[in-house]
């Protein structure tokens, strides 16, 4: 399958180009570990008043915000192209794409792996650190590895929601943003156990858009505590699987939108 | 007269004598548009924002042609006229409503990825090399995404190199190419992958003499010489005057003529142009038997017919009466021929609009 | 200031209009965004404030219209240095601005307002119609933002929204400003408008903050933009105190007009000496 040396060929050649711009990127990298620092200091900032939530504590929502940062830079990291195609379609750019004989989802993840993203990772490495450092018990290689599986999971889910906001550039180029509100507030939702949330709010996430089952029911797991929300710990460990499968359902609707775009023209 | 084109039954059962299968094969192309039309104005913004209006457009309506191997044939029409839609069509990236289409025994959008890989397309008006590489490793990517053997693409690349002068930009990054470099660039692009069929859009946009003329060399060299098949779709009547034996006339969706550049001009018009240049400027010439065109302060162009005046006889009567510096006959140019084969098409309506092209 | 002077800005805001109306799916998009953002928030300041009992700076009633507020005026806030000036600076076109006969930070200033009433507008009726009468209707009476306490506030508001307009406006003029030095640190500027946002109150309510910060935060102009003005509208801050608010703005604003004159003839002689 020569798909994956191609895909290689097309890190390195993106790699290379932004490492052209050191100075530029290792100020972007810097920004971005910075900026997404506040964020945590915000957090930080609320517990200092509050002193939990929900009977959580600072450092096992350190635990949820690290595994959900690492997981949401990784995706943007890898779906770049995806992330930006409303403009590529706007601007009649998919056509020289559909000219080629390779897979479209291929050449769109071959288009940017973006390294600065690696100032989110580190700024999310941090935090689960020290997540990991003040909570007791939690070592153990089964855990780590689930800890793994979860951020896997959670990267092929949010892929998936960024090749779902990609798709919908193919009916419309003006409103892409409605994704933003699943993926940017997705996160930030998830920065929190969803268990603090209210009912419907948790219905959604769990069963429409599962990004629960990539960061909350895991983390519970892997805090080995039991969950205010009653789910079973079988259930807690096989809950990642459901992120591939939403990259799988993303990818048909991908392949539906493409069919559309060449029956409709630009 | 229109060339009656085969259908693939005809094709197929013609066994008088050996034929070989066109290679390209179009057949009662359809394809309709719904383009949303906005209101200016902030009334019509605010308006805009409850209803929207949409209007039908017929880019193809039926349009039929056959190509054989190692033709070059011209596709030209005003804009609007349905040009690019066909070209997308063939290539693959674009359903028509009805009709049918087959190259090189293949229905381009069906066998999206077998289809792309055995033809080059060049669009004048946008790259397909990556911005921020060097031109011979966009060319090595390209090797990859269409997995040439080794041995045939440093053949391919070499000769391409140096047929169109390549050899010194090719560690310069596109973005910092001119734009007759970068042409030349996309067309061995194009080429990387040895495909029979070669479509060019507009390759000659924008460029100067030169440049507009080693890319004529080249797809001359490249059709006579090798028999590839190139489809070259241009607004630029030179670049047809040039290398097309055959030129299709697209208006409106429909092919309006399809045949040599003789037998368009013929079957537009007989007229011819006298130019002449005076050796002072002077309004009043004029002939019974001919029309006045153009009228600049010291060349007048005059319009006749050869059937009723012959062009000696018209020549003898303007020199006589003036003094002349210089003239020439020559036939109208293409674009006249065009515009007038529209027009007879098509009384009624306007020359543009904001149609899909 | 003539009429005259005032039509080509009329013109920017209502073209800025048209266009923004064309787009009402993207309008309806960001609505819908922010909706879903507000929502996400309010769900977790809900979620802290439940699991406490002793009393806090502010009420959760409170916290709803500040979040609300929030999201309606976004478009007013400092986030980003302007698109369309960084593409000037980078492809030079800023060099024509130097030909024009008017006052160069006046024109800046007076674009960056006009760039941002339109938005702002567009986005904030909807918003808070959706805040206080859509969210009772689907069942989120508790989420709901409600109307100042009193005339006396809403008046108060008012004239602490004008002043955070000048004051996010000579913001923003600062950093395009600071774009005719730092075209690729782009680093540098994300860092400092989230520096800004966060300072203002619009990640976490200043009251909430430290107490050891809070003198610090409320001296900084920031806290002009966001927390002073929304507190002011829910009468957290008193209407009496409101002409404290309103002056702290104003100096502040104009500190910052004065270092943004500055600054530009600066950045405009550096220009010119580089060449653009």
């Amino acid at each position: 399958m020569d798909a994956l040396p191609l895909y290689g060929r097309y890190v390195a050649i993106s790699l290379r180009a932004q490492l052209d711009y050191r100075a530029s990127f290792v100020m972007q990298a810097a920004g971005q570990f910075l900026v997404t620092g506040l964020e945590f200091v915000g957090i930080w900032t609320l517990f200092r008043r509050f002193g939990a939530i929900k009977g959580w504590t600072l450092e096992e929502v350190a635990l949820f915000y690290g595994m959900i940062s690492m997981t949401y830079a990784v995706a943007e990291a890898i779906a770049r192209g995806f992330d930006t195609f409303g403009n590529m379609v706007k601007y009649g750019e998919f056509d020289r794409i559909l000219l080629r004989p390779r897979s479209t989802v291929l050449q769109l993840f071959g288009q940017e792996l973006t390294l600065r993203r690696i100032g989110r990772l580190a700024q999310g490495a941090v935090v689960l650190a020290y997540a990991l450092s003040t909570l007791h018990g939690v070592w153990s290689v089964e855990r780590i590895a689930l800890l793994v599986l979860a951020v896997v999971g959670g990267v092929c889910m949010f892929v998936g929601l960024i090749i779902l906001q990609a798709t919908s550039a193919f009916w419309t180029t003006e409103s892409l943003e409605v994704w933003n509100a699943f993926t940017y507030g997705g996160v930030t939702m998830s920065q929190y156990p969803l268990s603090i949330y209210r009912p419907w709010f948790r219905r959604f996430f769990t069963f429409v858009i599962p990004l629960a089952c990539i960061n909350y029911f895991p983390g519970v797991a892997i805090l080995d505590r039991p969950d205010p929300l009653g789910t079973a710990v079988a259930f807690q460990w096989l809950a990642p699987l459901a992120g591939p499968m939403f990259l799988l359902i993303a990818l048909q609707v991908w392949k539906l939108g493409v069919r559309h775009y060449q029956s409709t023209g630009s | 007269m229109k060339k009656k084109s085969p259908t693939l039954v005809n094709s197929c059962c013609t066994a008088t004598r050996l034929i070989v299968m066109p290679q390209i094969i179009v057949s009662d192309l359809v394809k309709t548009f719904r383009v949303s039309e906005r209101t200016s104005g902030l009334l019509g913004a605010v308006r805009g924002l409850v209803q929207r209006k949409h209007r039908i457009v017929r880019a193809l309506d039926g349009i039929s042609f056959a190509v054989d191997a190692g033709e070059l044939v011209g596709y030209i029409g005003p804009n609007g006229a349905g040009k690019s839609t066909t070209v997308k069509t063939l290539a693959g990236i674009l359903v028509p409503d009805s009709g049918r289409c087959e190259i090189l025994g293949r229905v381009p959008w069906r066998d999206r990825v077998a289809h792309v890989s055995r033809i080059g397309v060049v669009f004048g008006q946008r790259t397909q090399l990556w911005w921020d590489l060097p031109v011979i490793e966009s060319f090595e990517l390209l090797r990859d995404i269409y997995r040439v053997p080794l041995s045939k693409y440093s053949a391919a690349r070499d000769e391409l190199i140096a047929l169109l002068d390549l050899e010194s930009i090719l560690d310069v990054p596109v973005r910092q190419l001119s734009l007759g470099q970068r042409m030349r660039c996309d067309v061995a692009a194009a080429l990387l992958h040895a495909p029979p069929i070669l479509f060019l859009d507009e390759p000659t946009i924008g460029l100067d003499a030169t440049g507009k003329l080693a890319i004529r060399d080249f797809v001359r060299r490249l059709n006579r010489e090798r028999g590839i098949t190139v489809i070259l779709t241009t607004h630029d009547m030179d670049d047809i005057e040039a290398l097309c034996t055959r030129v299709m006339v697209i208006g409106e969706g429909r092919i309006l003529s399809d045949g040599t550049l003789a037998e368009l001009r013929r079957r537009v018009t007989r007229e011819r142009w006298l130019t002449v240049d005076l050796v002072q400027p002077d309004d009043s010439i004029e002939d019974p038997d001919a029309a006045v065109i153009r009228r600049d302060a010291h060349r007048v162009c005059l319009a006749f017919d050869p059937e009723r005046v012959s062009p000696a006889e018209l020549i003898r009567r303007v020199t006589s009466a003036h003094a002349i510096r210089d003239l020439f006959v020559e036939n109208p140019p293409i674009e006249t021929i065009v515009a007038r084969l529209y027009r007879q098409a098509h009384p009624a309506s306007s020359a543009s609009g904001d149609r899909p092209s | 200031m003539t009429l005259g002077a005032v039509r080509p800005y009329v013109a920017i805001v209502s073209a800025r209009f048209r266009m923004l109306l064309q787009y009402r799916a993207a309008a309806i998009a960001g609505l819908w965004t922010q909706i879903v953002f507000g929502l996400v928030i309010l769900g977790i300041f809900e979620a802290f404030f439940r699991s406490t009992t002793r009393a806090h700076p502010m009420t959760f009633a409170q916290i709803v219209s500040y979040v609300w507020l929030g999201q309606a005026l976004l478009g007013m806030l400092p986030w980003n240095a302007d698109a369309e000036v960084r593409a000037m600076v980078r492809s030079g076109a800023v060099a024509y601005e130097l030909c024009r006969p008017v006052d160069l930070y006046g024109l800046w200033y007076a674009r960056a307002l006009a760039w941002r009433t339109a938005p702002t507008v567009l986005r904030a009726v909807p918003m808070c119609a959706i805040a206080s009468i859509g969210l009772p209707l689907i069942g989120l009476d508790e989420w709901r933002l409600v109307a100042p306490p009193s005339v006396a506030s809403a008046v108060a508001f008012a004239s602490t929204l004008a002043c955070t307009l000048l004051l996010g406006c000579a913001l923003t003029t600062l950093i395009n400003i600071t774009l005719l030095w730092t075209i690729s640190g782009e680093g540098i500027v994300i860092l400092t408008t989230t520096l800004v946002t966060f300072l203002s109150g619009m990640i976490v309510p200043v009251p909430l903050f430290p107490d050891w910060a809070k003198p610090i935060v409320q001296a900084l102009p920031f806290a002009g933009l966001v927390d002073f003005p929304f507190r002011v509208y829910t009468g957290h801050i008193p209407p009496q105190a409101t002409v404290w608010v309103v002056q702290h703005q104003l100096l502040w604003t104009a500190a910052l007009v004065i270092l943004g004159r500055w600054l530009l003839s600066r950045g405009l002689r550096r220009i010119v000496v580089q060449g653009g």
